[in-house]
């Protein structure tokens, strides 16, 4: 500051008018809270793209080609003996199923004049999803007395023709591609054209199993959605009361002294143990040494009960911390006991705390995904668990394991398939997320 | 099934209890020591809580013994060539499922089920009828350790019906006998749940021990089969199954931290800059609005981000920077998983550091502001060296964080272990090599799928000490403007 004063001649200068270095300090702040301000949007606009992509990359996994087909159903075929039994047809398998099909798709190409492209009977019939008979022939068996009729049957296009219409196949790639031709694709427009083929809302999507390799327009989410319910039922069940029965006893009860200073030592430190080590533990413990079988939800809400248990405990300590001493000592002053004052008031009070913080641990079980992937849910399962208890114990999938399991695969159909899991995922998140805010605005109270 | 009965008894023990009070003093409720509630929660509590915890142990227990019995059965002989005894022992229990199906489809008596043992070529295809394909012959002594395995569970289970049940009448009986009007009911009560309230609290304890014990009991058995020298001074790592693997741990190391510095140089100047902007500049609504939209970050699963790296940033980076400077053609590489992990850590120093730098005191900004200083000149010279330590911690603890992250870099970094300076090339680190390891057919006894526990165990003691480090910096800090 001396040297400025020193350079400059008193008298000359006004205060108003400013000087080179007061220009300088000032834009040297304003930088400076640009950089803050870039750091901000920087942030949210990290935020936004993430989202943006995800969303652009999954959403049309809601909508999902298919084509009306006209199937008749041969008795001589589909039921050689005549007498309508589930249990004899049931001999005829997909294969038998699959020309029929194609017949059918043949049959409504003549009626509505699209020429075939030149193209053989089996190569229109690989328009249709491979997993098309397998389901033809469980509404037959389911109901054996279509047999003999003619039915109009919506029929899955294969996943090369559905990522036509959306844009992930073109003619350019289909020259280069053995799965599928161009002159395939000129027939699907045809067929488009004529309002046989045509795009439906997908909710096989949300129910069905998932699918092999080959078939990517037939996999669903329906055993994962149903593997982490069962897992989340677990995490509920053990978390809830054993997190709770700490945090009272910590925060109520524990006298000060260097065990109960081990165990808090430990709770924070164990909320910040990587999510891996963990699924190493669940490895360890409950599959090597307890023997319960792999993929099974029950070992995977045990490990995801161990991971959220300090995170549900440190919430419910701040919210049992929050109920103020005079309400403690008003139900001491009346003659109740310690037990007494914390389970009728204290407990009550912190309730809604408590809830919310297990809310969002629940959420944040319900997106881990590495400790699963240690423990076997990784393994390609198509059939649903069982009804519960017994159904904990049965292999099942995970919503988070299941992104992961379809990014695996070669066919790009697979990533638009993980794209709308997570769209599914973060819906529950979401959810589950603005019921913990809900739950907070309506019972926040402050003392 | 049996937990509804226990549970019912319990109920009933409750209601019995409750009467059996009132009675005792002839219906007035005034000459007992604790209200009758009191007594019946006693009864309630004496019935439920010992039969509980005896199932729950002996369902854990109950396995472990009786796949010791059956593996005793069987002789080093049964275990073909490339195979080994945790695979023949899922034969076992997968024979002994098939029993109990043949068992109710054909309606035999447990004597038939037992001469089943008599015909073993029949029996190969009687379990492939119901869903049980079998690799093999079924070998007699295999079939019989599948025998006793299947009769062996059934007692068990039996056995624990029983137990159970003689348990909880025994707690029910001998607490109910309690009961009398000058019974401290309450204190009795009050004291069981205080116990099972510490027991709660020792979960989180036996959880630590347990995560000790199986990453220190396997990473032993690892290092029976694999000097530790080796281990831990050798640069390459390349497993092959046929043995004679290298399993140095520097290249994954070197990538794992690779990843996370480029993390930290993402998530430390954006974090810290938006901790200040929030602090010092941003207007309360801007506060209300920024602040949780920058935690949804912290709240959006790995996985997400992990899918980003792979579909968008992987190939973005590849087409835009990797390709035309000629770095490299992968998509996935360290570069993309360290932005990522960037953008995810962001909220772990931003919410810190924004709690750390509201914690100096108001009179040291004042003091600079009053000398002439502007804002920014206050922040630089005033509040960030008064908030330094907790923003170094806030920084460790992100680290943490980085170091411990799986799905990113198992999706976004690549499975290619090497020591290399290129960020664009594809590099492993050591959680995806434990993830890698440990997933698909695993078996026990190899030192490729045991070095995944001493990964962990390296893993576990680094994050434990930066995260012990990181805790220390911060706390000390807060109490110092206390």
């Amino acid at each position: 500051m001396t040297d400025t004063t020193a350079q400059t001649v008193p008298g000359k200068r006004s205060l108003l008018t400013l000087d080179d270095r007061t220009r300088r300090r000032n834009a040297a702040e304003a930088r400076f809270r640009a950089y803050g301000l870039a750091a901000v949007t920087v942030a949210l606009i990290a935020l936004t793209l993430l989202l943006v992509s995800i969303f652009a990359n999954g959403v049309s996994v809601f909508r999902q080609t298919t084509i009306a087909i006209p199937v008749t159903l041969d008795a001589k075929k589909l039921d050689k003996s005549g007498k309508l039994d589930p249990a004899v047809m049931a001999k005829v398998t997909t294969v038998g199923y699959a020309p029929l099909l194609t017949k059918g798709l043949q049959a409504a190409m003549e009626e509505n004049g699209i020429s075939d492209q030149g193209l053989k009977a089996k190569a229109i019939g690989a328009l249709i999803s491979q997993d098309a008979p397998a389901q033809l022939r469980d509404m037959v068996l389911a109901d054996p007395t279509l047999v003999g009729q003619t039915i109009s049957f919506e029929a899955l296009a294969s996943g090369r023709i559905d990522g036509y219409f959306k844009g992930r196949v073109t003619m350019d790639s289909a020259a280069l591609d053995s799965n599928i031709s161009p002159e395939q694709l000129a027939l699907a427009d045809a067929l488009k054209d004529a309002g046989i083929l045509h795009s439906r809302f997908n909710m096989g999507f949300i129910t069905a199993p998932d699918a092999s390799e080959q078939r990517p327009e037939a996999a669903g989410l329906g055993v994962a959605i149903l593997g982490s319910l069962y897992m989340m039922i677990v995490v509920l069940v053990l978390s809830l009361p054993i997190g709770v029965a700490a945090s009272i006893y910590l925060e109520e009860f524990a006298p000060k002294n260097r065990f109960t200073d081990l165990i808090e030592v430990n709770i924070s430190n164990l909320a910040a143990v990587p999510s891996i080590v963990y699924g190493i533990l669940g490895l360890a413990i409950f599959i090597n040494f307890a023997g319960l079988p792999q993929s099974a939800p029950i070992v995977g809400g045990l490990v995801l009960t161990l991971m959220t248990l300090p995170r549900i405990i440190i919430p419910a300590r701040a919210a049992l911390k929050a109920v103020p001493p005079s309400i403690r000592d008003a139900a001491l002053g009346v003659g109740a006991s310690k037990m007494q004052s914390v389970f009728h008031h204290v407990l009550p009070l912190a309730a809604p705390g408590i809830l919310t913080g297990m809310i969002i641990g629940l959420a944040q079980a319900l997106g881990e995904t590495a400790p699963l992937l240690l423990i076997g849910m990784v393994a390609f399962v198509r059939e649903y668990p069982g009804a519960p208890p017994e159904g904990f114990f049965d292999p099942a999938s995970a919503l988070p394991v299941q992104v992961y399991n379809w990014t695996q695969r070669a066919d790009p159909a697979f990533v638009e398939r993980a794209g709308g899991a997570i769209i599914v995922l973060l819906i529950f998140l979401v959810t589950m997320n603005a019921a913990a805010i809900l739950l907070r605005r309506r019972f926040e109270r402050r003392w | 099934m049996i937990l509804l009965v226990v549970l019912a008894l319990a109920a009933a023990g409750f209601l019995a209890g409750r009467m059996r009070a009132l009675k005792s003093t002839g219906g007035d409720p005034r000459q007992l020591h604790s209200l009758p509630g009191h007594h019946g929660q006693m009864v309630l509590l004496f019935t439920a809580v010992p039969a509980l915890l005896l199932i729950a142990a002996w369902l854990l227990i109950q396995p472990v013994v009786i796949e010791r019995n059956a593996a005793a059965l069987l002789a080093p002989a049964d275990i073909p060539e490339g195979s080994s005894a945790s695979l023949v022992m899922s034969d076992v229990r997968r024979i002994s499922d098939g029993l109990d199906v043949i068992g109710a489809r054909e309606g035999l008596t447990e004597a038939g089920i037992a001469a089943l043992g008599a015909d073993m070529g029949g029996l190969r295809d009687r379990l492939g009828a119901v869903g049980v394909a079998l690799g093999g012959e079924v070998k007699p002594t295999v079939f019989e350790a599948a025998k006793l395995f299947r009769t062996e569970s059934r007692g068990g289970r039996r056995a624990m019906t029983v137990t159970v049940l003689l348990t909880a009448i025994a707690g029910l009986v001998l607490s109910l006998r309690r009961i009398r009007p000058d019974l401290r009911a309450r204190n009795v009560s009050e004291t069981f749940v205080l116990a099972l309230l510490i027991g709660s609290s020792l979960i989180a304890v036996l959880t630590t021990i347990g995560i000790i014990a199986s990453l220190l009991f396997e990473s032993l058995s690892f290092f029976r089969l694999y000097p530790v020298k080796d281990f831990l001074f050798s640069l390459t790592w390349n497993p092959q199954f046929r043995g004679g693997s290298d399993l140095g741990i520097w290249p994954l190391l070197w990538g794992t931290l690779y990843v996370s510095f480029i993390a930290l140089l993402v998530a430390a100047p954006i974090g810290l800059m938006i901790a200040i902007y929030l602090s010092e500049y941003a207007s309360k609504r801007t506060r209300a609005i920024v602040k949780p939209a920058i935690e949804i970050l912290a709240g959006i699963p790995t996985i997400v981000y992990g899918l980003f790296a792979l579909v968008t940033v992987g190939p973005m980076l590849r087409d835009y920077f990797a390709q035309p400077l000629g770095l490299g053609t992968s998509s996935s590489s360290v570069m993309t998983a360290g932005l990522v992990m960037g953008i995810m850590v962001i909220p772990f120093v931003s919410s810190l550091s924004d709690d750390i730098i509201n914690a100096v005191p108001q009179s040291l900004r004042d003091g600079s502001l009053g000398l002439g200083a502007t804002p920014s000149e206050t922040i630089k010279q005033v509040v960030l060296p008064a908030a330094l330590p907790g923003v170094v911690g806030a920084i460790l603890l992100a680290a943490s964080r980085a170091i411990g992250e799986t799905m990113i870099v198992v999706m976004g970094a690549g499975a290619a272990a090497k020591l290399s300076l290129n960020p664009f090339e594809a590099m492993t680190t050591v959680t995806v090599k434990i993830v890698s390891q440990l997933t698909g057919d695993t078996e026990f006894a190899s030192p490729e799928t045991l070095v995944a526990f001493a990964l962990g165990l390296t893993l576990f003691t680094i994050t434990l000490a930066l995260n012990i480090f990181a805790l220390y910096i911060v706390r000390k800090y807060r109490e110092q403007y206390e």
